[in-house]
């Protein structure tokens, strides 16, 4: 009879060892793959009825965009291969590249492209815009099609060419025929990768495979133009929800990528090991602190005047980022250092002693303030109790509410006086990239209760300057009335930004070619294999 | 026996019917809509009352619990409202690391501290039994995640032994299938250990003071089998019970610990149902752990008849 002796266990146990480590984060010469913790799962897989920045990135991975952004945030030419205006400035004129083709295998077509608009159209806000100021879209041939406007648009290309939530992808029309508030039934695009539907695991796993067929432009790339050259064979995108988790997998090499690390795990990845921390989406986003204008007491334009006055935002980048290297000061609605950023209307500093003149003037009669906190979404959750001291110290009560996020966005959406669910003030976060401009820009809609964002500025001005931006295609003109639009805004406060942020990736010193950019892309990447 | 069976097994139809009922209750009366989460930031009310009522969820409660309850009657669990997959489907597509991490942790609970709480009885009173006893008083009262973080730092980070996160399936080899399971399942079992060795020392205890032990012990039977055979085969329904609550305990621990460890499971789908509120999601995963639930009891009660004979249906 064999009897297992003590040396030998340990032997055994040094085996087990050796067997279990073995796979560690080797990667033997092979299909590249890339392993990355983005900043959500991806859930939606239809970036047209929704606007979460994950469901945009994968939109991204497997569609392609007629027109897109450079570094310079200029639109330049994607699938189309060329384009023209009419003298009159209202026909369109455009022509698909050669060679493009679906994941399916059928080729890209004008009535894809239309579909595909149309449906954006039905969505999004520049969408909407422009399907307003449309008269026609119609194919000339299988690969040109022409857009007629009623009247001279300026945002034309902006439209097609935005970089952000929501993206015109285009797919294929049989797709695109999907309600446009229901989730498209198959994952087919005509972009770089393929989408692996056999190893998607919603909110966990999401799996890309290179498109073998894809034919780049022969422009280099630049941000979400040019050539999306694939040097990848597969990219998978690992939803890890604790952070601290993700950041010693990327440590241990087990994973290649974090797109977004929380500001207070950065001090640890910069000291790691081949681990590289830089900023590649220079634009970054931006917070919103936004007022209900239903709903005493800010339905009174002094008593917003007062939350205005009162609030300092070196404070709100005080509390969420926490890191001057991080974050920026500024009052441009339309994002500082880009073509529409202005500080006007922006007051220079807090002035505490007005706003409770301005309270004080507005009849403020102690009303509670409601505002929603949520707790499960750290870059938000500091803004609330931030804004609660504020006013506080000018004399509002305050009723600061905690929850989760998902409860925020169901509550938000009730017009009804806050005894029966409603609420006075919330903040959130956007991609600068979507609010560019005073058409993107939500929080200076002043549609009110039927066409307006939650809060329901109320406005007919400020929707007279929005529509004059959108048509005006003078570029020197247009930066004029985003300078009146965002006056006015501050004057009646549709909201109050709390100011820019930026969230560098961290990632093995492995990869290479990251492009910078409003959203963070896979094409141009490479990653070398020991 | 038989009858006893059928009768358990009949019983977790009312059971299941009422846990479902009271979830679906509580979901709809929780605060968040679906509707507008799926709508995105840029909606507008008309476009989240359109897909209320694409989804049905403007229909009145009791409307929407009937066509459940039709819809469950005919083996579907539904669809999820934020993916558009079957509920079905999400729940067996997670149910590998799951049932994986809870087999592996119950059994090496059960192969850990039995012998610890067997010898910490038999030693009654001396540093082994103190030691033992401390032991699991730290168990109890180390939170899962801190405990996880601890083993990641030093097997992982440090050694470099074993992986930080994810799951291999075991189509992938055993090797790596053991390698993303040591980890989470060292962490989650030591309160399990704790517990199960808390109550098999209590029970041993109680038992080695019977006269049928020092009946034995008089007879010449050797200290061993006087241990294994005698006292802890009488001392076993406790702690078989003990087990079943563990087994059903194991639901809350697998969340933290899948997150911790970055396991793909029901845990994971559980949480980001709910976050979502993706209700035919949360309603499917709850009415398979209250299936699960009934089968342990279940099963401990057929338990108790193989391990004592007194006990009869």
């Amino acid at each position: 009879m064999s009897v297992l002796t003590r040396r030998d266990f340990g032997k055994l146990g040094g085996a087990a060892a050796l067997a279990v480590s073995l796979p560690l984060g080797a990667q033997a010469a092979g299909p590249k793959v890339l392993r990355c913790v983005m900043h959500s799962g991806l859930r939606i897989t239809d970036p047209i009825i929704t606007t979460a920045y994950i469901a945009r990135n994968h939109g991204y991975m497997i569609y392609d965009t007629l027109f897109a952004v450079d570094e310079k945030l200029q639109v330049q030419p994607q699938m189309v291969d060329h384009w023209e205006m009419s003298a009159d400035k209202l026909t369109y004129s455009f022509t698909l590249r050669p060679g493009l083709k679906f994941h399916d295998g059928a080729p890209v077509t004008s009535a894809d492209c239309i579909a595909s608009i149309q449906r954006w159209g039905k969505r999004d806000g520049m969408g909407q815009k422009l399907m307003d100021f449309t008269a026609a879209l119609t194919a000339v041939d299988d690969k040109s099609f022409k857009l007629v406007l009623k009247e001279p648009y300026g945002l034309v290309l902006a439209s097609l060419g935005k970089p952000s939530s929501n993206v015109p992808f285009i797919m294929p029309a049989r797709i695109a025929a999907t309600p446009a508030d229901q989730n498209v039934p198959e994952e087919i695009g005509s972009g770089p990768f393929r989408f692996v539907k056999a190893e998607f695991q919603p909110g966990s796993k999401v799996v890309y495979e290179k498109n073998p067929d894809y034919v780049p432009r022969n422009e280099p790339a630049s941000s979400l133009a040019g050539g999306k050259v694939v040097k990848l064979d597969r990219v998978e995108w690992i939803n890890i929800t604790d952070y601290q988790t993700a950041v010693n997998a990327l440590a241990n090499n087990e994973i290649d990528y974090i797109e977004q690390p929380p500001h207070d795990l950065l001090p640890i990845l910069k000291s790691t090991d081949k681990v590289v921390v830089k900023d590649y989406n220079p634009l970054g986003f931006v917070g919103m602190c936004r007022m209900n204008w239903l709903l005493k007491p800010f339905d009174n334009v002094k008593i917003r005047q007062a939350v205005l006055h009162a609030i300092n935002q070196q404070d709100w980048a005080d509390a969420q980022i926490g890191n001057p290297d991080y974050s920026t000061v500024t009052g441009a609605m339309f994002i500082a250092k880009t073509p529409f950023a202005t500080e006007a209307g922006f007051p220079p500093k807090p002035d505490p002693a007005l706003a409770k003149q301005l309270l004080k003037d507005g009849g403020y009669d102690g009303t509670p303030v409601v505002i929603m906190q949520p707790t499960d979404l750290a870059i938000v959750t500091s803004l609330g109790p931030v804004t609660a001291q504020a006013l506080r110290n000018i004399g509002m009560n305050v009723d600061l509410q905690s929850m989760d996020w998902q409860a925020l966005v169901g509550r938000r959406a009730k017009q009804t006086p806050v005894s029966e669910g409603g609420w006075n003030m919330f903040h959130t976060t956007w991609a600068a990239a979507d609010v560019l401009n005073p058409v993107a820009n939500l929080g200076v809609n002043g549609r009110g209760k039927t066409g307006g964002w939650f809060g329901w500025a109320e406005d007919a001005e400020i929707e007279k300057q929005r529509d004059a931006f959108a048509r005006e295609t003078d570029p020197a003109k247009q930066k004029q009335i985003a300078e009146d639009v965002q006056k006015r805004a501050y004057e009646i406060v549709t909201y109050i930004p709390t100011g820019q942020y930026t969230m560098p990736y961290a990632y093995r010193d492995s990869v290479s070619g990251i492009l910078a950019g409003p959203a963070p892309v896979f094409w141009n990447l490479d990653k070398k294999i020991a | 026996m038989s009858r006893f069976l059928l009768q358990r097994l009949l019983s977790t139809v009312p059971v299941m019917a009422i846990v479902a009922t009271i979830v679906f209750l509580l979901l709809r009366f929780s605060a968040g809509d679906p509707a507008a989460i799926l709508a995105g930031d840029a909606a507008t009310p008309a476009t989240i009352a359109a897909i209320r009522a694409r989804l049905g969820l403007d229909q009145p409660m009791a409307v929407q619990l009937v066509r459940w309850f039709w819809q469950l009657l005919h083996g579907d669990l539904g669809t999820s409202i934020i993916s558009n997959q079957g509920v079905a489907h999400l729940i067996a597509d997670r149910m590998a690391p799951t049932l994986a991490l809870s087999a592996t942790t119950i059994l090496f609970a059960i192969v850990v501290a039995v012998p610890l709480g067997v010898v910490a009885a038999w030693k009654h009173g001396t540093i082994i039994d103190r030691a033992v006893m401390t032991l699991s008083v730290v168990g109890f009262s180390m939170p899962v995640f801190v405990l996880g973080y601890l083993w990641i730092l030093g097997f992982a980070i440090r050694l470099r032994w074993l992986p930080v996160q994810g799951f291999s399936p075991l189509s992938d080899g055993i090797g790596p299938f053991l390698a993303h399971l040591v980890l989470p399942t060292l962490t989650l079992s030591v309160i399990y250990i704790a517990l199960i060795a808390r109550i098999t020392r209590a029970s041993v205890l109680e038992v080695l003071g019977e006269d049928y032990i020092r009946t034995a012990r008089a007879k010449g039977v050797p200290e061993r089998a006087v241990l294994m055979r005698h006292a802890l085969g009488n001392a076993a329904v406790p702690i078989v019970s003990v087990i079943g609550i563990g087994v059903a305990l194991l639901i809350g621990g697998v969340v933290v610990t899948e997150s911790v460890f970055n396991l793909p499971g029901l845990g994971r789908l559980t949480v980001d149902a709910v976050l979502a509120r993706d209700y035919p999601v949360i309603q499917g995963i709850i009415l398979v752990f209250s299936g699960v639930y009934v089968l342990v009891n279940l099963a401990v009660d057929l338990a108790y008849v193989l391990l004592d004979p007194r006990i009869r249906y």
